[in-house]
Order: C-alpha cells, then structure tokens, then sequence
C-alpha cells in the first residue's frame, strides 16, 4: 500500500450528546465520544442497538440532535469534516451493467457516465483502486465481483476524497476468514498510513480484540469505552453478549 | 415505389417522424426503469392513463390528455411515497393503487355503456398523430435529455447505495421523484399512439435486451436506443406492408431481439 499523508494524529472529531428518535421512539441518545485521528474506533452491540442509525447520524442523513465537532487539536480551529462510506451491501442484481468505473464515477463525477468514459476519471479512480491492489477490477461488472473485491472497490471510493473520517457498516459480510484477515490488516494500515479516523461496526469480536484502538459498546447510547481489554471485560459488554 | 411507397402519405411521414422520437426516448429511460426495477411501477402508471381521463371527464375538463398527465404525476409521487413508507413490499403496493385506480377509471369511463368511446387508448394508433402532437414528444424528448445528460449519474449513484449517494450529497429523494415525473409525462405522452396494452414492453425490452449483452453504462445505453429504434422503424414499415397494427408488429420485433440478445449473451457468457 502506498502512503498518500502523513498521520498527524492532530485532529479530533468531538461528537456531543448525539440523539436520534424515529416518532416515539429513542433509537439512541446522548452519545459522547472523541475520535481521534489515525484511531480505529469500533461500535459493537447486539442488533437493533442503533449501530447503523448511529452511522447514518453522523452521515447526516438521519436527522440528529446533538453536534458533531471537527477540530485541530493544536490551535482548536473548527473545520470542515469529510466522510468516506463504506455501506453494508450494494443494492445491485446480477447482469447489471454497472462496471466498477461507472459506479465510481456516478458517485465522484458530474460527467454522464452513460456518454462518456473520461481519461482523466479513469485515472483518478485507478490510482484509488491500485492503493487496494484492485486496479485490475476497473471494466468489470460490480456484480460479478466477489465478496472481497468488492469490498475492495468500495473502500477505495471511500477514501477517494481524502476524508478525514471514514465509516464502516459491517463490511465483512460475506467474506471468508482469510478474507477478513486481509481486510483488518488493510483498515490497520489505511489508519496507519493516512490522516485517517475510522468508525467501523463489527461483529467479529476476535478481530475486534486484535485491531480496534477503541472500542465502543452501544445500546441506545453508549454502555462503555475505552480499549477493547477494558470493555470486553466490562460488565455491561457481559450483560449485553451474555457472556460469563 | 417499392420499398418506401409509405413515405408518399402524410400519415406514415407523421407516425415515422414520432417513432424516431418515441423510440431513442423509451430506449434511454427504459435503462433506468430496469435497473431500479421499476417495470410493475411504469406497468402501473400506464395503466392509471384510463383513470386520468376518467378523472377529466368527471371535471369537465375540455382536455383529457392535462388531465391524464397531471394525474400519472400525481399518482406516480403517490406511489414513491407510499412505497418508501409502508412495511408491504413495493410489488404488493404498487398492484393495490395500480387495480384500484383502474377499477375506478372503468366504472366512470363505462357509466352508461360509453367506454367503446375510450378502448382506442387501450391498444394505440400512431398512425393519427397530427405535427402538433409531435412537437409535444419533441418537447418531453428535450426535458429528458437535458435531465439525462445532468443527473443520470445522480439517479445510478441512489440505485446503487441510498446512504452512500447521501454521503456524497445526493439528494436520493429528489432523484426519485423527479424520475417518476419524467416517466409518467414519457409514459403520458406516448399512450396515445403506443397503447396502454404494450407501451410497457416497448420500455422494458430494449433495455432488457441491451442488459443480455453490455458490460458497462455506455454499450447499456447504445444498445438499448438502438435495439429501440430498430424495432420501432422497422415495425412500423412491417405494419404497413403485412396490414397490422403498428404497436404489436414493434413489439413483437422487440422480443424477437430480447430472445436474440438473451441466447447469445449466454452463449458468450456476458
């Protein structure tokens, strides 16, 4: 993997008393948190505990309250957060159309992608895909891709503007256990190699262990937080994945 | 003589100048349609076109076709909404709007045994199109054009991923409204000389047959158009010669390309 920026480990995203309700009812509530940059952040809890809803409200696309913060550490100086996302699953079907190329530049690009296929696009989304060692996917069909190469693509969409924040919802679905070794070590090394804070929701607590800098135990709001020891010997991290 | 004799009369100039507007049009749209799975959605909102007249009639408004088009756009964002919220699945939505809206577009049309009046718009005559007519198709050609070339990759980037479009700032429930208005007008605009009987397969094949074979967006969309186009001239020079009505002989080239384009996609393994 090719480094891009150097980690500054300067920034901070401050999320203050986060709120969702959906009509009646609390989906989440007065969620704290501070993330760091070059940290991997991971939200684990039981389904339904709002992890998804918690990624969306800090998308934007679920109406919140509360506020979510970009600051400079040294100086304090608010700027402008920029979020790369990397969805659960693509609604696509089978003999769909769509190459990797079109899909990238749906997203990145205002150029009509039924019309033209632009040089200079296609470089742009290369160099992205080759970071992933995904170059060689660039003319084929997303729906033909496995598990893995998807995955793949995907992440290299997401960090094609250089976000400062990138989520993760569940991206592992569907990948075998060599698979899900490549993909922790590669978040590892994106967080490693590039300014680079990452929220990621997970279910597979054993690589949680092994990777996460912080782990954040949700059910509504936030149970527990600290590095993944602390919370998974927790009692409320017992209580919630009754373990004994 | 021969082989372009139709071109001497004023009605087959006037049918072949729409088909060359229809076609291209129903072959760029059908893509979209297809890919969001949307062929029960336009099935639908061609079929409301009975009830819009109906609604018309009990209006008295002078002009069935304002009618008809102002309701399929209503109708369509009725579907949209109701289809985002409501738990059932879309299919089971769409079908109840779709058979209740047509059972209250026959009652009224039929009230007092008049419907034989209407069953022309069930199956479609090009051949009647006057220059006027025309021009309207002329116009809804250029709207979607223009909508195409500015937010087609908005409209793929929300098929794919609503959050994801989200996060890049695409308003997903923009998109989706502003392209079931644009079907509905299309749809609208066209059932007088397609027939709400087949208008349908005349957006579904073409794209469904591109699909057989493309591998990306650009082969998607030349296929399409072109398969569209090339059924909907040649059938309507077919129809002339062998005396059949124009909608069916375009349709039935059409699915003639579907099972072409499906046995040599496999074939080729695409």
């Amino acid at each position: 993997m090719r480094k891009m920026i150097k980690p500054c480990g300067l920034h901070c995203i401050k999320v203050k008393h986060l709120g969702v309700t959906l009509g009646q009812q609390v989906i989440l509530e007065d969620i704290n948190l501070h993330i760091h940059c070059g940290s991997l952040n991971v939200v684990v809890g039981r389904n339904g505990a709002g992890k998804s809803t918690f990624i969306r409200a800090v998308l934007g696309e679920t109406p919140h309250t509360g506020t979510i913060e970009f600051k400079d550490r040294e100086n304090g100086r608010i700027q402008k957060l920029k979020m790369g996302y990397v969805p659960q699953s693509l609604n696509i079907e089978k003999q769909t159309p769509v190459s990797v190329y079109d899909m990238i530049a749906s997203y990145h690009s205002s150029l009509p992608v039924f019309l033209v296929k632009s040089r200079k696009m296609q470089e742009k989304i290369l160099e992205c895909l080759n970071i992933f060692e995904a170059g060689y996917l660039l003319d084929k069909q997303v729906c033909n891709l496995s598990g893995g190469e998807l995955q793949r693509v995907l992440l290299s969409m997401a960090i094609m503007d250089s976000p400062n924040l990138l989520l993760l919802d569940e991206p592992v679905s569907g990948i075998d256990q060599n698979g899900m070794e490549l993909f922790y070590q590669t978040i590892y090394q994106l967080k490693v190699d590039y300014d680079l804070a990452i929220i990621l929701i997970s279910h597979d607590l054993d690589y949680v262990k092994r990777y996460a800098d912080k782990v954040i135990l949700l059910d509504k709001t936030i149970l527990r937080q600290g590095n993944a020891k602390e919370v998974f010997q927790s009692e409320e991290f017992a209580e919630v994945f009754q373990v004994k | 003589m021969g082989m372009f004799a139709w071109l001497q009369y004023d009605f087959m100039r006037f049918a072949f100048l729409a088909v060359l507007i229809i076609t291209p049009l129903f072959g760029l749209m059908g893509t979209m349609v297809v890919n969001r799975k949307m062929a029960f959605f336009s099935d639908a909102l061609g079929h409301s076109a009975l009830t819009g007249i109906a609604v018309g009639v009990v209006l008295g408004v002078g002009n069935t076709d304002f009618s008809m088009a102002v309701f399929a756009i209503v109708f369509a964002l009725l579907l949209n909404q109701i289809s985002s919220r409501v738990a059932a699945s879309t299919d089971t939505v769409i079908s109840v709007f779709s058979s209740c809206s047509i059972a209250i577009g026959l009652a009224i049309l039929s009230k007092g045994g008049n419907f034989s009046k209407y069953s022309s718009i069930l199956v479609g005559d090009i051949l009647s199109i006057t220059p006027k007519e025309i021009l309207s198709l002329v116009f809804i050609f250029a709207v979607t054009l223009v909508f195409w070339l500015f937010c087609f990759n908005k409209l793929l980037a929300v098929s794919l991923n609503r959050t994801l479009a989200g996060s890049r700032h695409i308003s997903a429930a923009w998109m989706e409204n502003l392209f079931a208005v644009l079907t509905a007008l299309t749809v609208m605009a066209s059932i007088k000389w397609v027939g709400i009987l087949i208008i349908n397969a005349l957006l579904i094949l073409p794209a469904a047959s591109a699909r057989n074979i493309s591998e990306n967006m650009r082969e998607y969309h030349f296929f399409s158009v072109l398969f569209s186009m090339f059924s909907g001239v040649l059938g309507l020079i077919i129809s002339y010669f062998v005396n059949v009505a124009t909608g069916p002989a375009i349709v039935i080239l059409a699915s003639a390309i579907y099972f072409t384009t499906y046995v040599w996609g496999r074939k080729h393994n695409l």
